[in-house]
């Protein structure tokens, strides 16, 4: 049994605006991404049986829609959520569990309208044995293995600078982008703006938003009659390895998106050589870094002096090897560091693969893609999904 | 005004299986699980053995002494954290596991103070009537 060509992606859509939305609630932004994907995918509502949620759980979300969907899956184990729901919705699709998938995110990241924080009770794990002792928030934690990477294999801040450089360039195509009219900067300023946390600075942190986003899925066979240009899942994987960061076996590998990426490349039939586009879940600036290096599109250790390698247009520019004209395509939404980043982006991560697939990304479309691969973390590096999609 | 009651950092609440840690360190005592069938230690506790599910365990006061493994310098503060910036590090115990803790360094820690595979030695912060925080320092003879 693989779920490999058996389903397809054939609604993607956002809610209408991202960035600060005071005038939605965290329910809301679930009812809008919901209306718009499937809209986009020409299907009503009362066609939608299956409901995949982690934000609001998929009892609480059907409520809200009115509906009484037969199969449901309210999997949370961090950003990557959305992309294990691709994952489970071909599953139950090809197994007949249900026919319409709907997988919803919505996250009031900035305004925090009906939020609660994910940081547990002082009894839990993490309560007794990690809050203690002054983590706060995600720059305290995704930070831990950074250093660690450094010290064994020679990676530098300015290596590490060049991520949130190249992923501003994208922004800079995509007028949805919060960052759209914001305007470039190097590596060198990366390093130059305020310290959060040691060794990140401002720069390296992604952007705290509101939004949402939603996608449907149906049979590879119905989504040929569907509308819109249909995305095949082509393999996907997903693993988890820990909760807290510092019970990480090897802070320079991440076993959840080692082992994530080997069932989907398997699943998929192809390699890193063969994906045309990519979509790394970037937190921080180092965290595409280290799915580089774990889906092997780099070698261990090798994704600073990979990143580090640019080159001067005619004009003088600099191109990054993962930025607009590079060589390897990345985060071509302006990714979490400057396009939208809700708390759980994964959803994000996924529209910009159904995009770029559809080629309906506009001045920041790939030319030629036909396979793309999104992947994601949950929580610091403690759960993981891949998903390969394409549109041939 | 006394430093315990003007602590506003995140307490732990000990369950069952994590009280003999916590009582330990209200007596500045570093005790760690260790399996009677395996042999080995583990950190956080847990009810049983992580390593070969075994629920007979022996507690044990540990050296106190281990290294940095990783480490950042937060700049932010957060409660009970006022005094910025403070290190959070992960710890290798000498006896092989691994704690989330601080590393405190006199006049305040930099890049260059700091340093993974630094040798450090436990102290504890009485931060409540009940609780006991254990965290690190630089062992002597480092700089």
């Amino acid at each position: 049994m693989t779920i490999s060509r058996k389903a397809a992606i054939v609604g993607a859509a956002e809610t209408d605006g991202i960035g600060k939305l005071p005038g939605l609630s965290r329910m809301a932004l679930h009812a809008e991404a919901a209306k718009n994907a499937l809209a986009d995918a020409g299907l009503a509502l009362a066609d939608v049986d299956g409901v995949f949620s982690a934000v609001a759980g998929p009892n609480e979300l059907s409520e809200y829609l009115g509906i009484t969907p037969r199969f449901v899956d309210g999997t949370s184990v961090g950003g990557c959520s959305y992309m294990l729901f691709v994952r489970h919705a071909a599953m139950a699709i090809a197994a007949g569990y249900c026919d319409v998938a709907l997988i919803v995110h919505g996250e009031s990241g900035r305004s925090w309208i009906d939020m609660e924080a994910a940081t547990g009770t002082p009894a839990s794990p993490a309560g007794q044995f990690e809050a203690p002792f002054g983590t706060a928030g995600a720059p305290t934690t995704y930070s831990l293995p950074v250093l660690r990477h450094f010290h064994e294999f020679g990676t530098t801040k300015l290596q590490m600078s060049h991520v949130p450089a190249a992923t501003r360039e994208w922004a800079l195509l995509n007028p949805r982008a919060i960052m759209h009219g914001a305007g470039s900067f190097t590596p060198e300023q990366v390093e130059h703006s305020p310290v959060v946390c040691y060794p990140f600075n401002k720069l390296d942190c992604c952007l705290v938003a509101d939004g949402g986003g939603a996608l449907v899925m149906v049979s590879a066979e119905r989504a040929r009659d569907l509308r819109k240009k249909a995305v095949y899942v082509l393999g996907a994987g997903e693993a988890t390895a820990h909760r807290q960061i510092a019970m990480m076996r090897d802070f320079t590998t991440a076993d959840a998106s080692v082992l994530s990426g080997r069932q989907a490349f398997a699943e998929a039939g192809v390699a890193p050589s063969d994906i045309d586009h990519l979509m790394l879940y970037d937190a921080f600036s180092f965290t595409p870094m280290m799915f580089l290096e774990d889906l092997g599109f780099v070698g261990r250790g090798e994704s600073g002096p990979f990143l580090a390698d640019t080159r001067k247009d005619q004009d003088g520019r600099i191109v990054y090897r993962t930025g607009p004209g590079g060589d390897l395509p990345v985060n071509t939404n302006g990714g979490g560091l400057s396009y939208c980043h809700t708390g759980r982006y994964g959803m994000f991560a996924l529209i910009e693969s159904v995009i770029q697939l559809r080629g309906e990304a506009g001045a920041r479309q790939v030319p030629g893609v036909e396979i793309s691969l999104a992947h994601g973390p949950g929580r610091q590096f403690a759960a993981a999904a891949t998903v390969i999609l394409t549109n041939a | 005004m006394s430093k315990r009651s003007a602590y506003k950092g995140a307490l732990p609440r000990p369950t069952p299986e994590t009280l003999p840690f916590w009582r330990g360190a209200k007596q500045h005592r570093l005790m760690l699980p260790w399996c009677e069938d395996c042999g080995e230690a583990h950190f956080y506790p847990r009810s049983l053995c992580p390593h070969c599910l075994s629920s007979r365990l022996d507690w044990r006061e540990a050296s106190g002494r281990g290294t940095v493994h990783t480490f950042v310098i937060n700049h932010k503060a957060a409660p009970g954290f006022e005094t910025i910036p403070y290190v959070i590090a992960v710890i290798d115990l000498d006896e092989g596991p691994r704690m989330l803790s601080n590393v405190v360094v006199e006049g305040g820690p930099t890049p260059d103070n700091v340093r993974i595979d630094m040798p450090v030695t436990v102290f504890f912060d009485d931060v409540s009537d009940e609780i006991s925080l254990p965290r690190f320092r630089p062992a002597k003879g480092v700089s």
